[in-house]
């Protein structure tokens, strides 16, 4: 175990080169460019065994994955916004080929208008292509999670690619402490590659991939998809557990905060969440038993633990860093709402869009959602979905 | 380089498999195989999206009897470099025998390859993977109906260029995609027509004996696309050479060579346009021009592959009139 002080980028990249993967693509698009660039200097350095495919675009970067993959070899690669939505189509091409590549995406804002900061439209909108995805809030936990990424995916009861997002700039371009793995302890977690059952580099036993599924088994190939994120669950639980092992950390599908006697709380992805502990602090300094949930697995979406850790609250406000448009709330939001329905008492449950585009989501802002939520128990909530941290 | 005699390979497995559901009298998979029967070493295959694609591996069957992966219509070179890679790690890496020889091909028509997965093809030729890239050129989207590619040429009736009372075909002459590739300085470049099989296959195993990326454009008719007869690929194949409109040659190592030279058996372009309905109405009167014009578009990139010819073999100079006696 080391002590270091890195950024969320290189913090990524140092668990890639400790992972040390058969094949990666590169592509540059800021805030992720920093993860493979530093990646191919562990490359440069002989320091990884790594075939490195700097392609001409993300669609290819995913491709080539795609190609390498189910070739037979363990394959990462990373990216943000704009690079995402161009993999989008292979995106579903992975995961419906059922082939374990492991995906960095640093959260930035969808163009237009073009930006290049935080918010999480870019993953949000690759919530149902089939791939699990991981949320973490600050460097360490992007760290820890792509490590533990590879065997999720790899997994033999599931083999899914895994999409390990981390928010654009606030993580991956500042520096925090944190603590590395020592090489052997990751090389040891990770083991030998296994996510591949029928590799085309095996010409001995011919297989074919892609096939045209027309209507008698396209619907079956994609029922399996769906089963094998039912399975996911309880993976990501056991390897969360077993890298607490090594690590002193454990992971599991969530991180409550204060939530054991909370009336009202929050639920917040990635970054916010650490200012929202704060805040929690602030009002639990005050009597208010506030809390927060921290959602780590979006998909698989925890839905049943999920409602049973927000079951004793009053109100809830679900933060959401990306808009799904037209929709009745956020992509998070929905989420959690739906989670909730069949609780026999539900807490009176509100939606705040903050942050898109980078904007700061201040101590400030969540004071004001906090002091709403002790108001609207009784009241009942003004408006349902709003969008806070804006210029009105 | 093995040679190539008919009794010898008629011994070799066919890979793509028969009752694979391609259109009968389709140029494509007789392409593949000839191309497959060239190689002697494990191959595998990365394939766009399209006729082969779609009709080879309708699931639970599959007609290829080698690895063979399809992801998406735009991305055969992109994936096919995936595959190369992962084994060139694992070589490395002592993971697969080092002695394990495999053979990286691509396959796609000229929609997945001039136009959509040009992108792709040109990152994966200018990265240098080891391996071939095959477009089946058959001069429209085939596969969705019959529309226009940069592929098409000049004046043929498609779905998306229709032969009208206002417009006649495409207004558009073909995209040089050999010589776009050739431009990437890629050891091997050729044109072949699956008529002149032993040039095609001869071609073939050159490229295989060279590392590197390589690439083969190779013309593949259509009967539905053309509006022709079913047992006419072969015929057409050999008039598309005959009338230069479809030059058979190869770069190899910067030298620059024409594989066989009409010269006697050269004839007009009109002979070639004549049979196919996508060009019927070229030879309305009015459409005169048309003709004229596409007879000289021809010439002109007969001319230029000849030059290339010529400047690559000083001493063996070809005549670009040579046979022109129309």
């Amino acid at each position: 175990m080391k002590k270091v002080a890195m950024t969320g980028n290189v913090a990524v990249a140092n668990a890639m080169r400790q992972i040390n993967p058969d094949v990666c693509a590169a592509y540059p698009i800021t805030p992720s460019t920093e993860i493979m660039q530093q990646f191919s200097t562990f490359v440069a350095n002989g320091q990884v065994d790594t075939e490195l495919v700097t392609v001409e675009s993300e669609h290819s970067a995913m491709s080539a994955c795609i190609g390498a993959a189910a070739a037979g070899g363990r394959v990462m690669n990373a990216t943000s916004a704009n690079g995402l939505a161009l993999m989008w189509e292979m995106l579903y091409i992975a995961a419906g080929n059922r082939l374990p590549i492991v995906l960095s995406c640093v959260n930035r804002a969808l163009s237009a208008p073009i930006n290049i900061h935080c918010d999480h439209s870019d993953s949000m909108g690759a919530r149902d292509s089939g791939w699990i995805q991981i949320y973490a809030e600050n460097a360490q936990e992007a760290y820890d999670n792509t490590i533990q990424s590879v065997r999720i995916g790899e997994h033999p009861d599931l083999h899914l690619p895994v999409m390990s997002c981390m928010d654009g700039f606030i993580i991956s371009h500042s520096i925090e402490n944190l603590e590395l793995l020592d090489d052997p302890q990751v090389r040891d977690f990770v083991g030998p590659y296994r996510g591949t059952t029928y590799p085309l580099l095996d010409v001995n036993n011919p297989v074919t991939y892609g096939a045209l599924h027309l209507q008698d088994y396209y619907i079956e190939s994609r029922r399996q998809l769906h089963e094998a994120h039912k399975r996911a669950k309880d993976i990501v639980v056991q390897v969360g557990k077993e890298y607490g092992k090594i690590s002193g950390r454990s992971y599991g599908l969530f991180e409550t905060y204060k939530m054991e006697d909370a009336e009202i709380g929050l639920v917040a992805l990635n970054s916010a969440a650490g200012t929202a502990k704060v805040v929690v602090d602030e009002f639990r300094a005050k009597g208010v038993k506030a809390g927060l949930l921290k959602p780590r697995l979006f998909r698989p979406f925890p839905y049943l633990e999920i409602a049973d850790a927000l079951k004793g609250l009053k109100a809830l406000c679900v933060l959401d860093r990306a808009d799904s448009f037209g929709a009745a709330g956020g992509p998070l939001f929905i989420e959690v709402r739906s989670a909730l329905y069949d609780l026999p008492k539900r807490p009176v449950t509100i939606n705040k869009i903050f942050g898109l585009g980078g904007r700061d989501l201040g101590l400030d802002d969540l004071r004001k959602v906090f002091e709403e939520l002790t108001t609207i128990v009784d009241k009942g909530p003004k408006s349902l979905y709003e969008y806070i941290t804006v210029r009105e | 380089m093995a040679v190539l005699k008919l009794k010898e390979l008629s011994k070799k497995p066919d890979l793509l498999t028969g009752g694979h559901r391609m259109c009968a009298g389709c140029g494509a998979p007789i392409v593949v195989r000839q191309v497959l029967m060239a190689i002697d070493e494990p191959v595998i295959i990365s394939n766009a999206t399209g006729c082969l694609e779609v009709a080879t591996t309708i699931y639970p069957y599959t007609a290829w009897k080698l690895p063979w992966i399809h992801s998406a219509f735009e991305n055969a070179a992109a994936t096919i470099s995936g595959v190369e890679a992962m084994y060139q790690s694992l070589k490395r890496q002592g993971k697969i025998p080092a002695d394990q020889k495999i053979k990286f091909l691509a396959f796609g028509g000229d929609g997945g390859t001039y136009d959509i997965g040009l992108q792709a093809l040109s990152g994966a030729l200018e990265r240098g993977h080891d391996f071939m890239y095959v477009c089946y050129d058959n001069g429209a989207y085939m596969n969705t109906g019959i529309q226009r590619s940069s592929a098409t040429p000049f004046g043929a009736d498609t779905t998306t260029s229709p032969a009208g009372k206002v417009l006649q075909g495409k207004a558009q002459k073909r995209k040089d995609l050999t010589k776009i590739a050739l431009a990437h300085g890629v050891p091997f470049v050729a044109q072949a027509s699956p008529h002149n099989w032993k040039d095609l296959m001869t071609k073939v195993q050159k490229a295989m004996s060279i590392e590197g990326p390589k690439f083969m454009n190779v013309i593949a008719p259509c009967n539905r696309g053309w509006r022709t007869q079913t047992n006419d690929a072969i015929e057409l194949s050999r008039l598309a050479v005959n009338t230069c409109f479809w030059p058979l040659y190869e770069v190899a190592n910067g030298v620059a060579t024409v594989t066989y030279n009409p010269k006697k058996n050269r004839r007009p372009i009109a002979e070639w346009l004549k049979p196919q309905g996508r060009f019927k109405h070229l030879f309305k009167p009015e459409n005169e021009w048309m003709l004229a014009k596409f007879q000289e578009l021809v010439d002109d990139n007969w001319r230029s592959v000849v030059n290339m010819h010529n400047n690559s073999h000083p001493g063996e100079t070809i005549d670009p009139e040579e046979g022109k006696t129309w």
